[in-house]
């Protein structure tokens, strides 16, 4: 019930912040809207602590920020590899262990992985993950765990895949 | 007038990391590692552009919509990049790889 709640506020803001209109009567007509798509997701029972993590809202926001810096300082790796002149790369495939234990975790590090350029996610398997890495210090820093020690997701529950 | 000061250099920014982004799809040897020049104009660069529209606009529904574009945008490029290369090994294409590493397998 809270999931649904929460999906509801969330798309109201959305359909607010969108239009921008606030008479009454297309409020009202995007509430309605509101609630047909929140009656029709219950329908289709999609909504539930996977597919609208509330949970996780406040680390998730805190991993946001945490990637952010992540991706700057990356960026700028690789912008140097660009312009420096000479041979600047070596390219390498690795495979890393995936220590996430839900399928939410596991897309988030394997996105938050090709977010941060001079690493790619290129297969993900059962419990490995193999990455593309430009060079052998990107490598070594995603084979250090930093990043996978820190992605948002539920300790104790129960969906543990297959 | 500092918000526009602010605003040209992030954009100036960005656009200057398209343009390396671009040198850099040129330069590097195969189709992996250019994928990874091309990760910087999917990343900073696009959220400095917008970054810069954002305090172009200042806080508006506008700068709202901005905001819902990068947010879109953190979801899909990595989605977007993981199929390109999951398609490109599975369709045999071999990573010019540094040194003497195995054979990738797909």
């Amino acid at each position: 019930m809270k999931h649904i709640i929460s999906l509801g506020i969330l798309l109201f803001g959305l359909w607010v912040g969108l239009s921008g209109h606030i008479e009454p009567l297309l409020l009202s007509l995007g509430l309605a809207s509101v609630v047909l798509t929140l009656y029709l997701a219950h329908r289709m029972d999609v909504v539930d602590h996977q597919s609208h993590p509330i949970h996780l809202t406040f680390r998730l926001l805190r991993f946001t920020a945490f990637l952010i810096r992540k991706i700057v300082v990356a960026n700028w790796d690789v912008v140097k590899r660009i312009i420096t002149p000479g041979k600047t790369i070596s390219p390498r495939m690795v495979e890393l262990p995936l220590p996430q234990h839900t399928d939410l975790g596991r897309v988030i590090y394997a996105n938050s992985i090709t977010l941060t350029p001079g690493t790619v996610s290129v297969r993900l398997a059962h419990d490995t993950i193999m990455v593309h890495a430009l060079a052998k210090q990107t490598a070594e820093v995603l084979r250090s765990g930093q990043l996978a020690s820190v992605i948002p997701e539920d300790r104790a529950s129960g969906n543990k895949k297959e | 007038m500092i918000v526009d000061f602010a605003s040209w250099s992030c954009i100036i920014a960005g656009a200057l990391l398209s343009v390396i982004g671009g040198v850099g799809m040129h330069r590097f040897p195969d189709f992996y590692s250019r994928m990874h020049a091309a990760g910087t104009t999917d990343t900073l660069c696009a959220a400095l552009i917008l970054l810069g529209l954002g305090l172009q606009a200042g806080l508006s529904l506008v700068s709202f919509k901005l905001l819902l574009i990068f947010a879109f945008l953190l979801f899909t490029s990595p989605t977007a990049t993981h199929a390109l290369a999951n398609a490109a090994l599975q369709g045999n294409l071999k990573p010019k790889l540094d040194g003497d590493q195995p054979e990738v397998k797909p």
